[in-house]
């Protein structure tokens, strides 16, 4: 039985070096999701210029399947146009972190969700 | 990287003299010990000298000692298999903060016809005497409470629960298998009818443990087959891990050192903003370690310490199979934004130098994740 915590390289490298993170002070979009409780918050940030992402960062509380996909997100999304960021859904990221442990692609993998309500918020 | 290992509360290193002694029944004793011929007369005896000795040591008579895979084997026997022989009383009185294998077996029973009382503990994680005392019916037929909490490590009042159990005349069972070997066990003095103990938490082998049942208390087999162990667990005995478990009592308890330095393991980690211990701090086992830090997740901080070779373990839901939250550090009230950001540090062969490693690196550890955090400490009540 695989452990909860049996990660791939890529989710290893995001979480130890997560790309973008921080905050984006006069963010143009702000999207929350998760709840302490359940032990997963995610905020996102973005700054766009027309139609383009000029910069997104985030912010997460969680376990490093979450740190990373939060990374990861930001990277696919970043310099894109808003109509492509909207296409990105929690199962691209996952993708592309080639693996995450089964029981963490549900609760953990929430980047694309606090991606999608930024977007909303802009 | 040398590893650096506190984690002595979910398993500890096999003792050199114990391996040794294992590994010359594994080669030398290999026979039955049900058998009838002289090798398998010779096994009996090594099982029979191990019984005597794991006996004396907790002041119980050797057929009192029923030989078990470990732990959970020795708790599912304790309360099912006295469960099974008394069908006439139908409750029993436990805890939250048991392991799960009471918890569970505990269910499991409700399920079949059983009622069960799950008492609360205090702040401290401390079960009150009293409030076992409250709950006991007249079908009361069991309290299980353990003697030392797994997660924060705190000692149970057993020896009181022992005597309210006795005057009630109400059977009682006590985990013991995070206490053995690091307090006192006189099953006299605590009046316990059930007592289990596990032989990997004290540097002996897994796989092996032991369950005393007191002589005149009615417990059925739930394991059947060929009636070893006083027909109470069948199954070919365990030789070596018996032998292991019995050479384990002369391992030597480095209690006045530990204590000193888990002293200045919680010294050193307090002075982390916005970090609190989880459990009463007096009334709590020498070498355990429970604590919390404001707005992180705790398998983050484990994996991070991993990676730098320090092996701890965390009441983090995302680190635990069922992704929920420590249901002890729940009924201890630890807040929201401290509950998820626990660690516990159990201590075994550890230097000063190294813990104040340990300590500069969660401190590191912390501080990066609390980078990443969205909850950020200032805007906090965290000390």
């Amino acid at each position: 039985m695989e452990s909860n915590c049996d990660y791939t390289k890529a989710v290893f490298d995001h979480f130890q070096n997560p790309r973008n993170m921080g905050e984006i002070e006069d963010a143009d979009g702000v999207g929350t999701v998760g709840n302490p409780s359940c032990g997963d918050v995610l905020k996102v940030m973005l700054k766009v210029d027309g139609d383009k992402i000029e910069d997104v960062k985030f912010q997460t509380f969680g376990c490093a399947a979450a740190i990373a996909s939060s990374s990861m997100m930001t990277t696919l999304v970043k310099g894109k146009s808003l109509g492509e960021a909207k296409k990105v859904t929690n199962k691209d990221v996952a993708a592309a972190l080639g693996q995450l442990p089964p029981i963490k692609v549900h609760c953990s993998n929430l980047a694309a969700d606090a991606l999608q309500k930024a977007i909303g918020d802009l | 990287m040398a590893t650096i290992y506190l984690d002595n509360a979910a398993t500890t290193k096999v003792d050199k003299n114990v391996a040794e002694k294992v590994k010359k029944v594994f080669l030398d004793s290999y026979a039955n010990p049900s058998s009838q011929h002289s090798c398998g007369k010779e096994a009996r005896k090594l099982v029979e000298t191990a019984r005597e000795e794991i006996a004396n040591f907790i002041g119980a008579n050797p057929s009192e000692i029923i030989f078990t895979s470990g732990g959970t084997e020795s708790n599912n026997l304790a309360i099912r298999g006295l469960a099974k022989a008394n069908p006439e009383k139908k409750h029993i009185i436990t805890s939250v903060i048991e392991h799960p294998s009471v918890l569970e077996t505990c269910k499991d029973l409700e399920k079949q016809g059983f009622s069960v009382d799950y008492i609360g503990v205090n702040e401290e994680g401390i079960v009150e005497g009293a409030d076992v005392k409250k709950k006991i019916r007249k079908d009361t037929l069991l309290v299980s409470i353990m003697h030392v909490n797994n997660e924060i490590g705190t000692i149970q009042p057993i020896e009181e629960i022992g005597e309210v159990c006795k005057k009630k005349g109400v059977y009682f069972h006590s985990d013991c298998v995070q206490g053995f070997m690091k307090l006192g066990i006189d099953v006299r003095k605590m009046h316990v009818d059930l007592l289990s103990v596990s032989g990997h938490k004290v540097h002996a082998p897994k796989g092996i443990g032991f369950l005393y049942v007191r002589k005149g208390v009615r417990v059925s087999a739930v394991q059947t087959g060929g009636g070893q162990e006083n027909g109470l667990r069948s199954g070919t005995g365990n030789v070596p891990g018996i032998v292991g478990l019995a050479a384990a009592l002369s391992v030597k308890q480095e209690v006045t050192r530990i204590r000193k330095v888990r002293d200045l393991l919680v010294k050193e980690l307090l002075k982390i903003p916005g970090t609190r211990i989880n459990g009463s701090l007096k009334k709590r086992i020498w070498n355990n370690v429970n604590v919390s830090f404001y707005g992180i997740e705790g398998e983050s901080l484990m994996l991070m310490l991993d990676k730098e070779g320090i092996c701890v373990s965390t009441g983090s839901a995302c680190a635990s199979n069922k992704l929920s939250e420590s249901y002890v550090l729940k009924a201890i009230k630890v807040p929201e934004l401290y509950i998820h950001g626990s660690l516990r540090l159990t201590l075994g062969e550890i230097s000063e130098k190294d813990i104040k490693f340990v300590v500069s690196k969660i401190n590191e550890k912390v501080e990066k994740l609390r980078k990443i955090s969205p909850f950020k400490l200032e805007m906090s009540d965290g000390k």
